[in-house]
């Protein structure tokens, strides 16, 4: 395979020369480096070469309608927190593709998503070392402008390795550019539908386990106006693994939006329910490991730091999910806006288990070789409404321009985390749900058109886990240049000699598409989330550089 | 095996420096979606014959936000100096993406939005993190590029704007 895609790029860059337009070379680079030092009093991990690097160099190139590229990746060791399977150096990425008259033809590897991803997503996310690249081939074709059909097939990217076999098609209709009566309608409605397959060979001892596991999605969009609802129901069919303890059970998942957005408001609903939805391209794979599908998060991905410090992750095993956002602007001049207006978002998320039910008397929940269970969606409110609560999230940010030279953001979150379901009760001493008040006052002062000072006052309130903590930042940015100086305090810690402070100081400079950052201090122990897929990352001290450019 | 590919990419750059000459780097073709769910191509954003401004920018990133407010309040006073046109082109993937027309919309932006919701159109135009700001000249040619975004940022913006409304080259000082 690797060769087959290798010949083509050199047969294609040899060509380069014949044909007319001109070819352009594009790339970017990324390198994050750590030095660690002793720190025995946070527990830091010191790797024995002292060091970590991560970084991965793209490079793309494009002539009319071919493109190709590469990236070179190294790992000398990773840095503490990354897998320490990806150890090394290589090229993992490489692909080569042409589009013809609506045709687009990929072959190597490549990244893609069916509707929202339900049943398939292959994407990178280089800050939780998540990468599940298909290599193989994907074919996308516009059959008619309105019909969108794309097919591939593939093994998946774990480590240094490719895993599995994967097969899937996905058709997308728009039927305002289709059915002649609806092309001037005010409504637009596009449907979708995808069907995925994977094999995997039986050599099991103990069950009888299915080789081939399809999964389909059906999806809709709808808009009108101020008004837009999608939704998408994906099913897939017994597949027992590690993942879900064996059993026998059928997936299911359904996420369901629905919006009403004029200037100056925005009004949102989503509801979501996943059950038995772990769907992995090798059975025996665990946590983030050959994800063939991808199951959205519909909490809020907060990024101040304690706001950041309990983080969702979602639970494919099943969850019922509800988010409710509302999103408004107090115009100018009026008695909440002032005279600049002034912006105002409240945010709710529940998620909460599903309800399992025994299948007979004699099988116990989730008992392996078995169906495991019985559930219903039509136990959603039930569900989520129920004490088996995971994640709860009522926050409210409201953005203020004070003068001209003034502008605040202003947080209120109030947190319910499961920490036995998220954390996994094993690996941590805080049992049951941490409850917690976050305020966050963040303080920009634009001291000259180029130069500004922001001020972040972080406060979290927790009778648990840890305790409380305080925090505050500092920034100074002139043009090209930044300082930063952050420090977190957990005062509240039952601990004596646990009331530690992690102070950091960070440097950076940027031009163009060139940023540097060299920052030295501690970081907590702590979890490193995007999109619902975690990272743990340990508690360090050190001197880290990070390098970021694109060409 | 892999020491001839990286020798081949090796080379290629070499190649390429030399053929850059022109330097009319034009946009990736990769589709994107607008916020009713129509498939619109990137190839497309070049067509507008105005200066344009492409911000990467997700709804759950900070500095994207203030820099697409910072642009928002002084859009009007900016339309009456430079005919452009503003393209926000969100990141934001399944999790989030059914937030951005809401949240938009609240906002009251004047930009033109396209969801990229898998990152092609990211990493075809070699970003790595967010925010990521392009301007393209009138014949949709990408002449500037400035990754993150600092208070006042959007200073230097406007002047890269003009510039390139006049046919100037942006990175001349």
């Amino acid at each position: 395979m690797k060769k087959l895609a290798f010949l083509t790029i050199v047969a294609l860059f040899s060509l380069n020369s014949f044909s007319q337009s001109e070819g352009q070379l594009h790339g970017s680079f990324q390198l994050d480096a750590q030095y660690y030092a002793n720190d025995s009093l946070i527990g830091a991990v010191v790797p024995k070469e002292l060091t970590g690097i991560n970084s991965y160099a793209n490079f793309n190139y494009t002539k009319g309608a071919f493109k190709a590229g590469i990236r070179y990746e190294t790992y000398l060791p990773p840095l503490n927190g990354f897998d320490s399977r990806y150890r090394g150096q290589g090229i993992p990425y490489m692909y080569a593709s042409y589009v013809a008259d609506g045709l687009e033809v990929t072959v190597g590897n490549f990244y893609e998503q069916f509707g929202t991803g339900l049943i398939l997503r292959s994407y990178e996310e280089k800050n939780l070392g998540y990468d599940n690249a298909f290599n193989g081939i994907s074919v996308r074709y516009a059959v008619t402008s309105g019909i969108m059909v794309k097919a591939l097939m593939g093994s998946q990217r774990s480590f240094w390795d490719n895993k599995g076999n994967v097969k899937g098609v996905d058709g997308e209709f728009s039927l305002n550019q289709l059915v002649p009566c609806l092309k001037e309608s005010k409504t637009s409605i596009i449907l979708g539908s995808s069907f995925v397959s994977k094999y995997q060979v039986d050599n099991s001892s103990l069950y009888y386990l299915p080789e081939n596991v399809g999964a389909s999605a059906y999806r809709l969009q709808i808009n009108r106006g101020k008004v837009a609802v999608s939704g998408e129901y994906a099913i897939k069919i017994n597949d027992p693994s590690s993942d879900n303890g064996f059993i026998y059970k059928n997936g299911e998942a359904l996420v369901f939006n629905a919006s009403f957005s004029q200037k100056g408001l925005g009004v949102l609903l989503t509801a979501k329910r996943i059950d038995n939805m772990s769907f992995r391209a090798d059975r025996s794979a665990l946590i983030s490991d050959l994800n063939i599908n991808y199951v959205p998060d519909i909490t809020r991905v907060h990024t101040y730091s304690l706001a950041s410090m309990y983080p969702y992750a979602t639970q494919l095993k099943g969850e019922a999910g509800l988010r409710g956002e509302i999103n408004y602007t107090f115009k100018k001049e009026s008695l909440l806006g002032g005279k600049y207006g002034t912006f105002l978002s409240i945010n709710y998320t529940r998620m909460a288990n599903i309800s399992k039910e025994a299948v007979n008397d004699t099988i116990k929940i989730g008992e392996p070789g078995t169906l495991g269970y019985t559930a219903s969606s039509g136990n959603y409110f039930s569900e989520l409404f129920s004490d088996d609560l995971f994640y709860q999230d009522l926050n409210f940010e409201l953005t203020k321009k004070i003068s001209k030279k003034f502008k605040g953001v202003f947080t209120y979150i109030n947190h319910q985390y499961n920490n036995d379901i998220i954390h996994g009760a094993n690996s941590v001493e805080t049992q049951g749900i941490i409850k917690s008040n976050i305020i966050i006052a963040d303080i920009t002062y634009k001291h000259k058109p180029r130069t500004a000072y922001r001020l972040e006052l972080q406060h979290l309130a927790t009778e648990d886990d840890y305790g409380n903590w305080a925090a505050a930042v500092l920034e100074i940015s002139i043009p090209q240049w930044f300082f930063t100086l952050i420090n977190l305090y957990n005062y509240g810690n039952v601990n004596e000699d646990q009331k530690l402070h992690y102070p950091k100081f960070a440097v950076g400079y940027n031009r163009g598409a060139n940023t540097f950052t060299i920052a030295y201090g501690r970081q907590k122990a702590g979890v490193v989330c995007v999109g619902g897929v975690c990272r743990a990352v340990p508690a360090s001290s050190g001197l880290s550089l990070s390098i970021v450019s694109s060409f | 095996m892999k020491n001839l590919i990286l020798f081949t990419t090796v080379l290629f750059i070499t190649f390429s420096s030399f053929s850059q000459e022109e330097k009319k780097v034009k946009l990736p073709s990769v589709n994107l979606k607008s916020l009713d769910g129509t498939v619109v191509n990137s190839e497309d954003i070049a067509t507008e014959g105005k200066v344009v401004i492409i911000n990467f920018w997700a709804t759950w990133c900070k500095p994207c936000i203030k820099e697409l407010i910072a642009i928002g309040e002084v859009y009007e006073d900016w339309q009456e100096e430079v005919d452009f046109v503003q393209y926000a082109i969100s990141i934001d993937d399944a999790n989030s993406s059914s937030r951005v027309a809401p949240f938009v919309n609240s906002k009251g932006w004047e930009c033109k939005i396209l969801l990229d919701e898998n990152s092609e159109f990211k990493r075809a135009m070699n970003v790595v993190n967010v925010p990521h700001t392009f301007v393209l000249d009138k014949e949709g040619n990408i002449v500037w590029q400035h990754a993150g975004y600092a208070t006042g940022d959007e200073e230097s913006l406007l002047e890269v704007i003009k510039k390139v409304n006049n046919g100037e080259d942006p990175s001349a000082h």
